[in-house]
């Protein structure tokens, strides 16, 4: 789960990390108040989205007078700010971050990730902020200096003194970088991030050190007790469809093709897209229902698929494990019909109690086309949707 | 012969008194010789009593104790999961294996850590199981769908094992053991650590290896493959189509050097030797051209 920069700030802040002062705004004149507020003669207008990229995209603006932060709030408040990840479409700006200027010296990147090959956590620092870490990794990877983080010791005064030495942070501001990367790590640990990422650091003219940026993702799998940050979930910031379906306990993603696709286990549900492009057809999205689905949670798969305007033809892939194939085949005729399917269903079951399944499906009077196999059914479903 | 268990292993059962877990052990009893295996559950709460004959103990202690059981299997709720498997770790079993999907990341990281040093070997979590067919089935696979032989197949997904294995039976082709390890991020066994045991089991003539997007593992196992491995392997990874920005995997893709898609990795597994297939429905049919020859 993400959150927006001026919420990952207020808990970059909780952990003793210095960040400009802020005032989140949702409408114009609450940024001029804002600016009012903070004082001083220079502001930063800040576009609030989930995606990265917003300065270039023209989301983020210095202000050097109230009338200037006026302007630009209105500028930027209800734009579709388009950057590299949004999608041509962008993402509307419903909220802003107005924050005091910064003397900016020298910016750098620091990181932290959950590591798979290690099983640590793995800080990450470079000398090159405010640009994209991927590209520095790309281009530059020895700029990119990495500390793995021992769960009993936490990130160590001598470990973070000598990463910040590497990316070039000078000797008087060691101890602000200490309290930053520290206090970035235990954020990190006790919110249950996945990721974290200050972009830029800076160093400012009078040598302090102060977390421009903050960008973090949670672990939805202890979102159970971290409710303080459930309460900042923003749904406007997430995909519609994504946002139901997680209603239902349904994991679905939303992709640009016209096949709809209904799948039991994650990674069969990724070999079903793949194996649709194989045969030439296009995937319409990622759905899988899981070990245990029931006819209401099927329906509401059905329907899901069918809000898709694109879509053009239903592929229902199923291997039953504990799932057996006579329930699924019972969900699946009880959601057709409640939804009217006005598009050409592919079934393909196999495994646990696959025959009384098959047969449910046939006495239906639906007109349900059944694949043999996952080829079969992929082929099937591809012509299907090709009007053939 | 196959490998981590057998006919005459012993098992606990952790969450054997809940739901999912009365299910699941009704079922691994019910499978081949599992009525003689699954010997033990554990609940504190409800020491003394009995699921269905099987003695409930207040730890897994003291159920190894009684027992005699070295291998135990959780379907203990994803918020005290992790602690389930340390206590399954500080009794000493050889094996556990941990069902339980949903385990906060930072749990398993601290018990991942817990674990270095100590002998106990872990699959999963959020994995499917492992199962020797005809023998025992310590999971929550289909049985029926098994077939004893001698293909190995290991993987990080569930149904998709079991798409690889309903291929591998529908042509005739038997296994000796399938292990799911498991789709979470930090976890016990890799594709790597599986494959050894398959390399030097001697009733295993090749193996079938499901990966899918994420992470290295697939690539590091490749990697010994091409150096150390004796005999054959199939390989498929999930994934080709899925989409990039919508993982957050990306900045952990970059701390493994850059890797995680599936094109990379069928890459790397194709210049190391594994016969790999770019369709999920030809697993089967890959394996029976190669042990043809």
């Amino acid at each position: 789960m993400k959150i927006h920069e001026y919420q990952g700030k207020e808990i970059l802040r909780q952990f003793g990390v210095p960040t400009p002062r802020g005032v989140a705004c949702f409408s114009v004149d609450e940024a001029v108040a804002a600016a009012q507020q903070l004082g001083g003669s220079v502001w930063v207008v800040k576009a609030q989205i989930h995606a990265g990229g917003r300065g270039k995209g023209g989301g983020v603006k210095v202000a050097k007078s109230p009338e200037q932060v006026r302007e630009y709030a209105n500028q930027i408040l209800g734009m579709q700010l388009v950057t590299h990840q949004t999608g041509p479409e962008g993402q509307k700006v419903r909220r802003l971050l107005i924050e005091e200027g910064a003397q900016i010296v020298k910016e750098y990147y620091v990181g932290m990730v959950v590591d798979r090959s290690t099983q640590r956590v793995a800080l990450m620092a470079s000398s090159e902020g405010g640009m994209d870490i991927e590209e520095v990794a790309a281009h530059t990877p020895e700029k990119i200096h990495k500390v793995w983080i021992d769960p009993v010791k936490g990130l160590t005064d001598a470990e973070s003194d000598d990463v910040s030495r590497k990316i070039g942070i000078p000797e008087v501001a060691l101890a602000e970088a200490r309290a930053c990367l520290q206090g970035l790590y235990r954020a990190f640990v006790e919110k249950d991030a996945m990721l974290a990422e200050i972009n830029p650091l800076v160093l400012t003219g009078d040598n302090r050190v102060r977390a421009l940026d903050a960008k973090f993702n949670f672990d939805s799998n202890a979102l159970y007790r971290r409710p303080e940050i459930v309460e900042m979930r923003d749904l406007d910031e997430e995909d519609p469809a994504e946002v139901e379906a997680s209603k239902f306990d349904l994991s679905y993603i939303s992709l640009d093709g016209d096949i709809g696709c209904l799948v039991n286990g994650a990674g069969l549900a990724m070999a079903t897209m793949d194996i649709i492009k194989l045969y030439g057809g296009n995937p319409a999205n990622f759905l899988d229902v899981g070990g245990g689905a029931s006819k209401e949670k099927v329906t509401e798969a059905f329907k899901l698929m069918l809000k898709n305007p694109n879509l053009k033809a239903i592929l229902v892939n199923i291997f039953g494990g504990i799932m057996k194939c006579d329930v699924i085949a019972e969900g699946v005729v009880a959601a057709a019909r409640e939804v009217h399917l006005s598009v050409p269903l592919v079934v393909r079951l196999e495994g646990t109690n696959v025959e009384l399944g098959k047969k449910i499906l046939a006495e239906s009077g639906l007109p349900i086309i059944s694949g043999n196999d996952m080829a079969d059914a992929a082929q099937k479903v591809v012509a299907a949707a090709k009007g053939k | 012969m196959s490998i981590l268990i057998n006919k005459d292993t012993k098992v606990i059962t952790q969450g054997m008194t809940g739901k999912v877990g009365q299910f699941h052990t009704f079922h691994c009893r019910a499978y081949a010789n599992g009525a003689n295996c699954f010997v033990a559950g554990v609940n504190p709460k409800k020491a003394g009593e009995n699921f269905e004959g099987v003695p409930v103990y207040a730890s897994v202690l003291d159920a190894k104790k009684a027992t005699g059981a070295t291998v135990s299997v959780i379907y203990v709720p994803p918020s005290g999961a992790a602690a389930a498997i340390d206590e399954a770790v500080d009794a000493d079993l050889d094996l556990v294996i941990c069902i339980t999907e949903g385990i906060p990341v930072h749990d398993m990281l601290k018990t991942r850590y817990r674990m270095q040093g100590k002998r106990t070997i872990l699959i999963g979590p959020n994995c499917p199981g492992l199962i020797t067919p005809d023998e025992i089935k310590i999971g929550i696979m289909p049985g029926h769908i098994h077939k004893k032989g001698r293909i190995g197949v290991v993987s990080r997904s569930g149904t998709l094992t079991y798409e690889a294995v309903g291929q591998l039976s529908a042509l005739g082709m038997g296994q000796s053991s399938c292990v799911g390890i498991g789709g979470d991020p930090i976890n016990g066994m890799k594709h790597i650590d599986v494959m050894k045991l398959f390399n030097n089991d001697p009733d295993t003539d090749a193996v079938i290896m499901v990966g899918e997007i994420g992470g290295s593992d697939e690539e590091e196992c490749a990697r010994w493959i091409k150096d150390n491995m004796k005999k054959p392997v199939v390989g498929f990874i999930a994934g080709v189509t899925a989409p990039e920005g919508k993982r957050m995997g990306h900045a952990g893709a970059i701390i493994s050097g850059g890797q995680g898609g599936a094109n990379d990795k069928l890459a790397v597994m194709e210049e190391c030797g594994i016969h790999i297939t770019r369709n999920p429905a030809e697993m089967g049919r890959v394996m029976q051209k190669v042990l043809k020859g």
